[in-house]
């Protein structure tokens, strides 16, 4: 096994004895709970009310956006505070003198926990997005559009928030890492709205402003592209959502978000080699 | 022998400044590997710095520093080097087998080995009946126990122990003192800094004075003793006594019935004694002097710096 495996293999298990892990599960399932309940309700709702069956596939399809909504929220969350404190904590503390020491890269150790964390928030967005879309397939036969594509673009938000903050981590103190981090989700979020209500209004100059904050942190255009290629064909076609129908996030900006989460994690690399420890 | 294989650690003119400000002004040390070496200073010195420098942890300045005949932090040579850092913290929700195994992982020893390794290690730093716990239920005393197993894990040619002593008990403080023996037997270098100058005096072979972020000066252990000095506690002695001994030694102190003399040579201690019998004087005590190692740090680097 090599020492990045090693690495992977401890930051999967410090997740698991810190509880961060069935934390999170327990979440999870106290979310699909609380939705599942909810949907149940909507259900019983349209019988008594005899809504047309498009219009009840219309309200399922936008309760099953708000759902993964949420859980893209919550990713978002989730991925700052557990990688926030792993390499600014570390070197705070000297802990990270016992290990670079050893016959291994500095790349080696950041890479190993940018693999571990990236692979434990993967299986995270995995268990919430196929596990909300399953069950509300199971109560209603509504299902996400493009799953696939919806689940390969949050994940892909996450772990460019991962090397973001793992570059923060080589530079700032914990504090000011997690600060910065979601500051800047922040606004990316408010610039994604920005843009929607600038398309909505034809307003070029909101639209411009909107595109700069995706630029600056193209997180939540990666959130918007995922909302487009997941809902319902008739919210594509008639173009409105609260998510992306006005203004939907090209594939230049996918290849940006990419090429952003690459320069991130080679700078957090490039970093960490060349500072004192 | 070329210097490369002689030498543990060579330094030259290393420096090391941080935000501007020069912590490290330009080291200048050889080490001969099988040595076991202490690095003495007050606080703010730069012996951390040093030894972070060493091990490539930080960067120079400037100036050269070679380890184990290849550039300071060499890859490579890590795996043949131990170090136990001043205040060693590792994962607590690990237990002390698991601790180990991870740096024997790390260090690229294979499973195999380690099985047999680490109970050994874990009885050697006396903590087989803690192997299960969690390192959150440590002492700091235990935390450098297990901190010194783990930079023992690869028979280390070269060990660089910073304040190993610290938070140890008395106990503790001779499983270090036992531990720098055996890799001095084996054949290993030990790089000591330490603020205990009494551990430093038992355990090394030669010392060097670190002030302000400049070596004032390396010194033999055994260089310690053999000042030419004795004590003499003595009663009923001739008033002319001192005058006989001159043509072996002059007194330097007198305080009551203690005396203190500088021999011309140590041939000379005998001469005087037989001189103070034969003159009629009652010897309690007669005590070749040699100087500690406390009072030339204390004689370099001014007390009022603090330790």
């Amino acid at each position: 096994m090599n020492r990045i495996a090693i690495m992977a293999a401890l930051t999967f298990r410090e997740a698991a004895r810190k509880k961060i892990l069935w934390m999170a599960l327990l979440a999870a399932v106290g979310f699909m709970a609380l939705f599942a309940t909810a949907l149940h309700f909507q259900l019983e709702g349209f019988h008594l009310r005899r809504l047309r069956p498009v219009m009840q596939r219309e309200i399922l399809s936008g309760m099953l956006m708000m759902g993964m909504y949420a859980i893209d929220l919550l990713v978002v969350v989730i991925t700052v505070l557990v990688s926030v404190d792993t390499l600014s904590g570390e070197i705070a503390s000297g802990t990270i003198q016992a290990i670079v020491t050893k016959p291994m890269r500095r790349s080696e150790l950041l890479l190993g926990k940018w693999l571990g964390f990236a692979t434990m928030l993967t299986l995270y967005i995995a268990a919430m997005i196929f596990g909300l879309n399953e069950l509300t397939r199971l109560m209603s036969g509504v299902s996400a559009r493009h799953l696939l594509r919806g689940f390969s673009l949050i994940c892909m938000e996450s772990i460019l928030l991962l090397s973001l903050t793992f570059f923060f981590g080589t530079c700032f103190s914990t504090l000011t890492n997690g600060v910065l981090a979601l500051g800047l989700h922040g606004l990316a979020f408010l610039g994604g709205w920005v843009e929607q209500a600038g398309a909505l209004t034809q307003t070029q100059k909101a639209i411009d402003a909107g595109i700069i904050a995706s630029l600056i942190l193209p997180s939540e255009a990666l959130w918007r592209r995922a909302a487009f290629e997941m809902q319902s064909p008739l919210t594509t076609a008639v173009n409105f959502s609260p998510f992306s129908g006005a203004s939907i996030p090209s594939r230049a900006m996918i290849l940006y978000a990419a090429v952003y989460t690459l320069f991130f994690l080679v700078l957090a690399i490039r970093r960490l080699q060349t500072r004192d420890l | 022998m070329p210097e490369a294989d002689r030498l543990a650690i060579s330094t030259r003119g290393l420096q090391k400044s941080f935000n501007g400000k020069l912590a490290l002004k330009g080291l200048t040390l050889d080490v001969p590997r099988g040595e076991v070496f202490g690095f003495l200073g007050p606080n703010g010195a730069g012996k951390s710095t040093s030894i972070k420098l060493l091990l490539g942890l930080i960067t120079p300045t400037s100036g050269q520093a070679t380890v184990l005949g290849r550039p300071a932090g060499d890859r490579a040579t890590r795996a043949r080097i131990g170090f136990l850092p001043e205040h060693f913290r590792f994962y607590d929700w690990l237990t002390a087998a698991e601790l180990l195994h991870v740096h024997g992982r790390l260090y690229g020893i294979s499973r195999d080995n380690l099985r047999q390794r680490i109970p050994m290690l874990l009885e050697t730093v006396g903590l087989t009946p803690h192997r299960q716990k969690k390192l959150r239920e440590f002492s700091k005393g235990m935390l450098q126990r297990i901190g010194l197993a783990q930079a023992l894990l690869n028979d280390p040619e070269l060990l660089f122990l910073d304040e190993p002593t610290s938070g140890l008990d008395p106990i503790g403080r001779k499983l270090v003192r036992d531990i720098i023996k055996q890799q001095r037997e084996r054949g290993a270098t030990v790089f000591l800094n330490s603020h205990l100058l009494s551990e430093v005096e038992v355990t090394c072979d030669r010392v060097a004075f670190i002030k302000a972020g400049k070596v004032i000066e390396v010194r033999e252990m055994s260089s310690f003793s053999g000042q030419n000095q004795v004590l003499i506690r003595a009663r009923s002695l001739p008033s002319n006594a001192w005058d006989g001994i001159r043509p072996w030694a002059s007194p330097v102190s007198v305080n009551g019935d203690r005396w203190v003399l500088t021999l011309q040579s140590p041939d000379a201690a005998p001469l005087v004694l037989r001189y103070l019998v034969e003159q009629g004087a009652e010897i309690f005590e007669f005590t070749p002097l040699k100087l500690s190692l406390e009072e030339r740090f204390l004689q370099l680097i001014e007390t009022d710096e603090g330790l």
